[in-house]
């Protein structure tokens, strides 16, 4: 009965799927109080997927191994924080040098627009200025060969990095102070719940960038990125233009990169440099490699268990352990990260190419297979 | 006026010089072959009209217009498809991904089917395959798809640089007669092969290449009784 699935059931399944995660979300954001916790680590997840995405479309699917997420995100999650910050606390984030005259005039005049309007204006401009830089910076570094890219694009990671701290920028950026009082994601409104958006709103910005990178892959770019992924030669043989495929998919990656950033800014609620340090990158590169290179899905489903289990499920680690009156040794803080990092040791063990491989999910898999794929259904649900 | 016409066509690797100014010419509905041994810069000829590597002299006509200097994508919309050297399937892409990625610079998606059935028609292996990655495939099976994946760009010309390399005997054979039956179909084949018996047999006209020279031109069975292309190319047991 599980094998021929049909496509409206299919369809029925994602549907209600959707419905599900809908209510589930809402009901847990309008009850942030008690569900602190979650809502926090569901929040970062989902901010997380994007990146995890958006790198495995670059390193997975086009087989560009790039280093320089933490870079991209930097500018997006800035110049989001630029702009949502209200006009009116600007004064005491910049408390030192003040907000460059210029900048300031534009923000004032943004200001006529609601603050979801000047926030999502944030978010598009990171993305474009990321996407430009990444053009930019790719046509000399694409034409670079696996490791010599990755240090290409990790220089330039950690230049953007310099630069946004440097105290010549202090106008702009608020050099090495960082920049604070950034709105979260939660709708100011009289008529809603107070809680209202905290995650429906990231959730469904990461619905729509991953979906689009989903449909860029399912088109025949994405082919050409995989035949550019499998064989450089051959895929030029061809007629596949190389440098053009590589921009294309550098600069989707980098633009959805700087959303997320931009959306890891408003989550954190204050920024500085050192927040996108290479650290981050590594993170992300972690996530994809555990959900399997080349799988949207395995990059989502190990966001959440990455983020999940690394913030919250291994906190008891950190916590002194007593069991009738002897003091268990090992269990104090950082013991988690050790616990975290023997897991993640099992895991590229037993699964070499990941949890998903290059595989991705389908109901039919899970329904027939309920005992090896119990969390596959957490991954899928977010692409409704 | 030939199809293809290459003048004094020269590369450089770095300093080496790997052609120096050769020339030759191929008509349209014709199988012409440059034998020769390893190093004779066959390869880097193929590459070079394709647009792959760069000329360092000479020029390439196709129809009678220059094309040397165009980039591969140019060529490929031209008509002029590389089979390359050892096959070069897309290992973790399915059968039928291969084909279609061959008619990447195409948007006649009712042709580009009506052509996915014809390559299955032409190579009923890959239909039974289609599902399967095409890394899983075995080295004739592969050469097969390659040589799919390079006529689903709809080629005037199809270029094929050693086609029969590490394939059994058998397989060999399947692979010229389809080399034949392409050509019957309407495809111009320029074949570089160091199986020189085999592609002289199939071939209208062939070149002798030797260190990134044309040392001597005729047609396919002229050279096959030619005594000294037998002692360097065919072996004793040519006949």
């Amino acid at each position: 009965m599980l094998r021929s699935m049909t496509k409206k059931s299919t369809t029925l399944l994602n549907l209600t799927a959707v419905v599900v995660l809908v209510t589930l979300l809402y009901l847990l954001e309008i009850n942030k109080n008690s569900f602190g916790m979650a809502v926090s680590i569901l929040q970062k997840s989902v901010i997380l997927s994007i990146v995890a995405v958006s790198m495995n479309l670059l390193n997975g699917f086009t087989g560009l191994f790039s280093l320089g997420q933490a870079g991209f995100m930097a500018i997006g999650a800035y110049i989001t924080a630029i702009f949502s910050i209200s006009s009116d606390t600007i004064d005491s984030v910049y408390y030192t040098s003040g907000l460059a005259p210029w900048l300031m005039s534009f923000k004032l005049g943004l200001d006529v627009f609601p603050s979801a309007i000047r926030i999502l204006f944030g978010l598009l401009l990171g993305g474009v200025v990321a996407g430009l830089f990444a053009a930019l910076i790719g046509i000399p570094v694409l034409r670079l060969k696996s490791d010599y890219l990755a240090i290409a694009t990790l220089g330039f990671s950690e230049i953007i990095r310099a630069i946004l701290s440097s105290p010549q920028m202090d106008q702009i950026t608020n050099g090495s102070y960082g920049l604070k009082n950034i709105p979260g994601f939660a709708i100011e409104s009289d008529f809603l719940p107070v809680g209202t958006g905290s995650l429906l709103v990231p959730f469904a910005i990461a619905a729509l960038c991953i979906t689009f990178m989903v449909m860029l892959i399912k088109s025949s770019y994405g082919r050409a990125f995989m035949a550019i992924r499998e064989d450089g030669v051959a895929a030029e043989a061809m007629g596949i233009n190389l440098l053009k495929h590589k921009e294309l998919s550098f600069i989707v990656s980098s633009f959805m990169t700087a959303i997320a950033g931009g959306l890891l800014a408003m989550f954190m609620r204050s920024i500085d440099a050192r927040t996108f340090q290479i650290s981050m990158t590594y993170d992300i590169l972690l996530i994809v490699v555990i959900g399997g290179l080349g799988s949207i899905t395995g990059s989502i489903l190990s966001a959440f268990l990455v983020t999940a289990s690394k913030e919250w499920w291994l906190r008891f680690f950190d916590q002194p352990l007593i069991t009738g009156g002897i003091t268990i040794p090992l269990f104090r803080t950082g013991f988690r990260m050790v616990v975290f990092s023997v897991l993640l040791m099992v895991v590229v063990l037993f699964f070499r190419r990941g949890l998903m491989g290059n595989r991705e999910f389908s109901w039919s898999a899970l329904l027939s297979w309920p005992k090896r794929m119990p969390k596959a259904k957490k991954g899928a649900n977010k692409r409704g | 006026m030939s199809l293809l016409e290459i003048e004094n066509l020269s590369v450089h690797y770095g300093g080496i010089e790997a052609l120096k100014n050769i020339s030759f010419t191929v008509n349209a509905g014709e199988i012409v072959t440059l034998i020769g041994a390893n190093g004779a810069g066959k390869s880097t000829t193929l590459k070079s009209i394709s647009g792959l590597v760069s000329a360092s002299g000479g020029t390439i006509k196709h129809n009678g217009e220059i094309i040397s200097g165009l980039d591969t994508q140019q060529i490929v919309e031209r008509g002029i498809v590389l089979v390359p050297e050892g096959r070069k399937v897309f290992s973790n892409l399915s059968v039928l991904e291969n084909l279609k990625i061959g008619a990447y610079l195409r948007h006649d998606h009712a042709g580009v089917a009506a052509d996915i059935e014809r390559m299955y028609d032409l190579f009923p292996r890959l239909k039974e395959r289609h599902w399967q990655m095409a890394g899983t495939l075995s080295g004739g099976e592969q050469q097969m798809l390659a040589v799919g994946r390079a006529l689903m760009a709809k080629p005037q010309i199809l270029m094929m640089d050693e086609p029969s390399l590490g394939l059994a005997p058998l397989i060999v054979r399947d692979i010229f007669s389809i080399i034949r039956k392409i050509n019957e179909q309407g495809t111009t084949v320029l074949l570089i092969e160091q199986n020189a018996n085999a592609a002289l047999k199939v071939a209208d006209r062939g070149y002798v290449l030797v260190t990134g020279e044309v040392m001597m031109s005729g047609a396919g069975h002229d050279l096959l009784t030619d005594k000294s292309v037998q002692d360097a190319y065919l072996g004793t047991s040519a006949h």
